[in-house]
């Protein structure tokens, strides 16, 4: 019996409706002279790596806008489902309504069937979808997760193109992170082996790419059970600053003061007893 | 997403072609290397601080590269922007400098560096040398100067300026701790050299915080009329 309940069929043809609306708001905001908002890139680190017993997948903290940090803890590690964990790279907004809705998705399959889904469902309703959107959707996912066929690793890029390897790496800094995956990798690692190896190759992106920085991630997953860990590893500076930087009450200037007393006279009063017991 | 961007016109419908065309690649001789550069001006001192981070995109060219350089004994210059541009206009500046002294025989102020320095700018009007200056030292009677510029020459006399890329995330916070704006009822204390190397040093750790292209370390130069002192400290390295 087909599940077709599960993802709707959208209509035939490629939606591009919000891409005419983009342009055309582009156009309106040049004449008014103002910008549109940059959409906030994630600039990441993203690693995965498959060992004996699971997979094992890291990222960095740091999400920016152009070249100011805008957040400095953000989690980039996303649930999709008990047995599966999805890290993102490129525009935030994307991966984070991505992998909502695929986990939202899965979840209603897994209540139909009565059973976890498998990592290539996931990987294929991904797949239709990024493809379907034509890159517009600038996401690009490491998905990793344990399910009855064993232990899978893959990567999804913004065009909807798929990759199952033993190891990856993603974002901006995915060539640091390679680097020290080709190196150091070997099939069939132990768990605590393939932990330090992903920490080591996301340590390297944080170092060498701007885009890439503060505290590292780590999420372990096997057949027992899924080992979120966040921070895995914070960032060794600490910033002590030499003075403290504290205002008094008052520090802040009142310009003016008004008041404006409310006339209100008491129409009708009932009292309604609340059960608390 | 650059492909779609151009086969819809600017009325929202598709052009009449499907491919984009030729396209023209340009070269562009200007690139920015990064970097942050501050300096402050006290009663008989002057403070220049830069980091020492050199990059280009999201990659580090060099994580010690200070763009502070020394002029004379009494005046010290920070340039942050392309950093081609920042190495021929010191160079262009110290033989200007070796220039005058031998004419005159004494070494230049800091106010006629400046000044020379905004001649030397604007000598580029129309391919100017993609460059942040500020320059800090000591004026005829000793006391801290301060001279910002932009690209093209123009320039003034400050108490405390920041430049380069965290400059916008800098200036406001002098402006409060220095020039105690937007504030009511405290005390205006004359700054003294410990605070303000105190407070230079809690500046750029807020700048390396938020901005990708400042960090690794920081370079300071205290300039008080015994010398010039050189102390680092270190950045965040992400």
């Amino acid at each position: 019996m087909a599940l077709s309940n599960v993802v709707e069929t959208p209509a035939s043809g490629f939606n591009f409706e919000n891409v005419c609306r983009n342009v055309a708001l582009e156009g309106l905001l040049q004449g008014g002279q103002t910008k549109a908002p940059k959409p906030m890139k994630t600039g990441t680190t993203i690693a995965g790596v498959l060992c004996k017993n699971g997979v094992v997948l890291g990222a960095d903290t740091r999400a920016t806008s152009g070249e100011v940090v805008a957040d400095k803890m953000c989690a980039k590690i996303h649930y999709i489902s008990p047995n599966i964990y999805c890290c993102g790279a490129g525009t935030a907004a994307d991966t984070e309504k991505t992998t909502d809705l695929l986990s939202s998705n899965l979840t209603i399959f897994s209540m139909n069937s009565g059973r976890n889904p498998r990592v290539v469902m996931a990987v294929n309703i991904l797949q239709d979808m990024l493809f379907r959107y034509r890159g517009q959707i600038g996401a690009s996912l490491i998905l990793g997760g344990v399910d009855c066929t064993g232990n899978h690793l893959y990567k999804v890029g913004p065009y909807g193109s798929i990759d199952n390897v033993p190891y990856l790496a993603m974002g901006s800094g995915d060539l640091a992170a390679l680097g020290i995956l080709e190196d150091r990798f070997k099939a069939d690692m132990e768990m605590e082996e393939a932990k330090e190896l992903v920490r080591d190759a996301i340590h390297s992106g944080i170092m060498s790419d701007l885009g890439s920085g503060n505290n590292i991630d780590i999420c372990v997953i096997t057949k027992q059970g899924v080992d979120y860990i966040r921070p895995y590893q914070e960032s060794e500076y600490k910033d002590k600053r030499q003075r403290r930087y504290k205002y008094r009450p008052g520090t802040t200037s009142i310009l003016t003061e008004k008041i404006v007393p409310l006339e209100l006279e008491v129409v009708q009063e009932t009292v309604q007893r609340m059960d608390t017991a | 997403a650059i492909m779609f961007t151009q086969v819809y016109g600017d009325n929202g419908k598709m052009k009449e072609y499907h491919y984009t065309g030729p396209v023209e690649h340009r070269f562009s001789p200007y690139s920015f290397n990064g970097g942050t550069v501050l300096a402050v001006a006290g009663e008989d001192f002057a403070i220049v601080a830069s980091d020492t981070r050199l990059s280009e995109g999201y990659s580090i060219h060099s994580r010690d590269s200070p763009k502070c350089y020394k002029l004379t004994n009494t005046t010290v210059i920070g340039c942050s922007g392309f950093h081609g541009d920042c190495l021929t206009l010191t160079k262009i500046i110290d033989a200007r400098l070796k220039m005058y002294k031998h004419s005159n025989n004494k070494s230049m102020t800091s106010g006629a560096i400046a000044a020379m320095l905004s001649t030397i700018l604007y000598g580029r009007r129309f391919f100017p040398y993609y460059v942040y200056n500020i320059i800090g030292g000591l004026d005829e009677e000793g006391k801290g100067a301060v001279y910002s510029f932009d690209p093209v020459g123009s320039y003034q006399r400050d108490t405390y300026k920041a430049g380069g890329s965290a400059s916008a995330m800098l200036q406001p916070l002098l402006d409060n701790q220095i020039g105690f704006k937007n504030m009511e009822g405290v005390q205006h204390l004359p700054l003294n050299q410990e605070k303000a190397v105190q407070l230079v040093k809690d500046v750029f750790i807020s700048a390396a915080e938020r901005d990708v292209y400042t960090g690794d370390a920081l370079r300071i130069c205290i300039v008080t009329k015994e010398g010039i002192k050189e102390e680092t400290v270190p950045l965040r390295k992400d």
